[in-house]
């Protein structure tokens, strides 16, 4: 019983940044061009 | 005070802020549409071109919609040069209007969608976790613990993203309609109600998660189907910011440059050859050809003179005329025929799409199942709170889930399936309609045809040659295929050519005087058929005739569509020859020709009368009212505006062949949701029985909602695989 006093804390701190770096993403515009993110990487040369 | 601290940094800063200003301007951004994008190697070859043009910053191409924005000076030539360092590096581009992109580009609605969905998502994965806890067998004090904890996640999250079900459903009740969202609605607030209460009551099944994940799956639909709609309405909105166009207007203080919709009547207009008139009105000076193919599918061009009335779109062939506005914008006539067509399209029967039928039965049927549940069990045990968690678990397990993906999932691999073919879905029940097709109705010009002549029949190779080296002086379409024919041909010499606006051409050969032109300007008899004379000095008049270029893919097109035993019938406003010959080509039975756009439409409302379902392909105004009366249409994106608001689906791309192809996506895309709501429907018939005698537990609502979801979402994805036949 108190091991889940600190083992939720820790799952939902965890669950918690991957949904603030989704935000982050969301926000900047990330998902805007999915299908040229997909293609970018292909780009072997650094971009000038 | 600035926090720079050496005033020569600061001096030196603003010098070179201010040569930059001088040299270039204000920046701005630009947009422009590339079609032809398709790969990683593209946006290298784009990004690194734009790098190299001196001026232009911050070039990003943008792969899913197909588009390169980029910041430069904001100058009149910029845009040009942009377009032709595009055209040297491969691609044709074209121009976007910043101002009437920009209202169009920005999709909140899709960010805030998306981020619902994200939340749902992480508040159905921790509410989940702890849910295994219980499932597994927490008892007691753990038990209400986590299920304390879940609902401090599920409450605030569910009520959040399930917004935009709430809305929908309050806004259809206000109006006493039943829609999907309406057991949606009901299920999500009573699953959270009843739940909160068995928590305080220290109960042992609470649907938190039930809730959440119901609400993600739904929310994932949600996304798909704005995701569809989002790609056909960004490139509608790229369609309308191509129409913006600028005028040269002639004022006093000489020639302004305006934007059309800017005109006034009594205005002076100048339109250059090959322009498109941008109002109605008279001509005032100058005298040119004029083709009005677009209107009316005439292909022989008419002469202009001093006097002859002109209308917004057609074409100024040969000659720099001056215009007078009759009529501008709103008031032209090419706008009143667009507001007739709008008004029957919405005096038009509304088809009702697969996913509002299938919703009209299945929201009162869900309500009153789980209602009877209810009662049932309360009349037999009394028990209040165990009828009312029967009745509960019976709307969850209900869950329209899979009903709620199954049109949106299908649709979104369908409408990519077309987008890779460059066939734009406007309308997304046009798919459900086109695969009922039986009748095919076509035009001829511009649709069956591009609309540039090419030359037909024997000709003298001397006088080819000569017309040939006379042609390629002239922006005339006839003079261009002249040219363009007599490529191959040794190159005449000829002194002072001059281009005749309105009549034709005329140059001197040794010393003889040439001519090339209309009939009765060479002193030739008119014909019925598209045709140019040339006269060599005193000699006879030779004639060269013309036909439209067919469109790639035609021939394609008309065998797939006969094989699957459709009928097909042209209807065309040219005149009998060109339209016989091009029936008799390409093995089109039906044809008629001269057909105004009110008999193109009375002909397409017959066939409907008759029962029939007709789709109508067509690019002109005169097509546009057969287009609305029409079960389906499709036009090339080629055609006006009007025309392609008219049509339901739109092809960007110049080949025919893209037509069948539609047709057998849309029957694959028709099975594939009925398949669905057959899926949908057996699993309730399993659910219903077991929910209804309360064996339902909360873990048995969460496996059979996620299994039902991906069948249906998998089964929808074999749409892609009937495009790739």
């Amino acid at each position: 019983m108190n091991v889940l006093l600190l083992l939720i804390p820790i799952s939902l701190i965890l669950g918690g940044a991957g949904l603030v770096a989704f935000v982050f993403a969301l926000r900047h515009g990330q998902f805007d061009d999915p299908e040229g993110n997909a293609a970018r990487i292909l780009e072997d040369r650094e971009p000038e | 005070m600035s926090t720079t601290a050496c005033p020569g940094c600061v001096a030196q800063t603003d010098r070179v802020a201010q040569i930059d200003r001088g040299l270039s301007g204000e920046i701005r951004a630009y947009h422009f549409s590339l079609p032809t994008l398709h790969c990683a190697g593209c946006i290298a070859t784009v990004e690194r071109g734009m790098a190299a043009m001196p001026g232009v910053r911050d070039a990003r191409v943008n792969l899913t919609l197909k588009r390169l924005t980029l910041n430069a000076p904001d100058r009149v030539e910029v845009e040009a040069q942009v377009l032709d360092q595009l055209a040297r590096l491969g691609y044709p581009a074209d121009a976007l209007d910043a101002g009437t992109l920009g209202r169009a580009t920005g999709d909140a609605t899709g960010r805030a969608l998306l981020l619902r969905l994200g939340i749902s998502g992480f508040a159905a994965m921790n509410v989940m976790l702890l849910s295994v806890a219980v499932w597994s067998g927490a008892e007691g004090a753990t038990r209400d613990f986590l299920h304390w904890v879940s609902a401090l996640i599920a409450l605030p999250a569910a009520l959040y993203c399930a917004q935009p079900f709430f809305s929908n459903a309050w806004a259809a009740l206000k109006v006493g309609r039943m829609v999907m969202d309406t057991p949606i609605s009901v299920a999500i607030l009573l699953a959270l109600g009843v739940s909160l209460y068995e928590t305080t009551q220290s109960g042992a099944h609470a649907y938190f998660d039930a809730a959440l994940s119901l609400t993600f799956f739904l929310l994932l639909g949600r996304v798909l189907d704005h995701h569809s709609r989002a790609a056909a309405r960004s490139a509608a909105a790229e369609l309308a910011a191509l129409e913006v166009s600028k005028v040269e207007r002639v004022t006093d203080d000489g020639i302004q440059v305006v934007a059309a919709p800017e005109l006034r009547t009594g205005d002076r207009v100048l339109v250059r050859a090959g322009e498109r008139m941008p109002a109605d009105g008279t001509l005032r000076e100058g005298a040119t050809e004029i083709d009005r193919s677009f209107l009316t599918g005439e292909t022989i061009p008419l002469p202009a003179t001093a006097g002859t009335a002109v209308h917004a779109g057609e074409i100024n062939l040969t000659g720099l005329i001056e215009i007078e506005v009759t009529a501008a914008g709103e008031d032209t006539q090419l706008h009143l025929i667009a507001e007739m067509v709008r008004a029957a399209e919405a005096a038009k029967n509304s088809y009702v799409s697969l996913a509002d039928k299938a919703a009209r039965v299945y929201a009162p049927v869900v309500h009153l199942v789980a209602l009877i549940a209810g009662g049932a069990w309360f009349a037999a045990t009394g028990d209040l709170r165990l009828s009312v968690n029967v009745a509960t678990a019976t709307l969850i397990i209900t869950c329209p889930c899979a009903l709620g993906l199954a049109v949106p999932s299908v649709m979104v691999s369908a409408s990519g399936a077309l987008f890779r073919r460059g066939v734009l879905l406007k309308d997304g029940t046009a798919l459900e309609r086109a695969a009922r097709i039986d009748t095919v109705v076509l035009d001829k010009t511009g649709t069956l045809t591009t609309g540039k002549p090419q030359l037909v029949g024997e000709v003298d190779e001397r006088a080819l040659a000569v017309a040939g080296a006379m042609g390629a002086g002239s922006a005339h379409p006839l003079a261009q295929a002249l040219a363009s024919a007599a490529a191959g041909l040794p190159k005449v010499p000829l002194t002072g050519l001059r281009e005749i606006s309105g009549y034709g051409l005329e140059a001197k050969q040794d010393g003889v005087r040439v001519r090339l032109g209309r009939a009765a300007w060479i002193g030739a008899a008119e014909t019925n058929e598209t045709a140019t004379w040339l006269k060599v000095g005193d000699g006879d008049p030779v004639p060269f005739y013309f036909a439209d270029t067919p469109r790639p893919g035609l021939q394609t097109m008309v065998d797939r569509l006969k094989s699957n035993g459709l009928d097909l019938i042209l209807l065309s406003g040219d005149s009998k020859g060109p339209v016989r010959r091009l029936a008799d080509q390409y093995g089109i039975a039906q044809a008629r020709s001269g057909m105004t756009p009110q008999e193109k439409q009375d002909h397409v409302n017959e066939l409907v009368a008759e029962g029939r379902h007709v789709l109508m392909i067509g690019d002109g105004m005169n097509d546009t009212a057969a287009l609305a009366a029409a079960s389906v249409s499709i036009s090339p994106a080629s055609g006006m505006d009007v025309t392609r608001n008219a049509a339901d689906i739109l092809l960007m791309r110049e080949e025919l062949n893209a037509v069948p192809e539609i047709l057998h996506i849309a029957q694959s895309a028709r099975l594939r949701m009925f398949e669905n709501f057959g899926l949908a429907a057996s699993y309730n018939a399993v659910a219903i029985p077991i929910a209804v005698a309360g064996f339902a537990t909360p873990l048995a609502a969460a496996l059979a909602m996620s299994a039902s979801s991906i069948c249906v979402s998998l089964n929808a994805l074999r749409v892609r695989l009937a495009g790739t036949q």
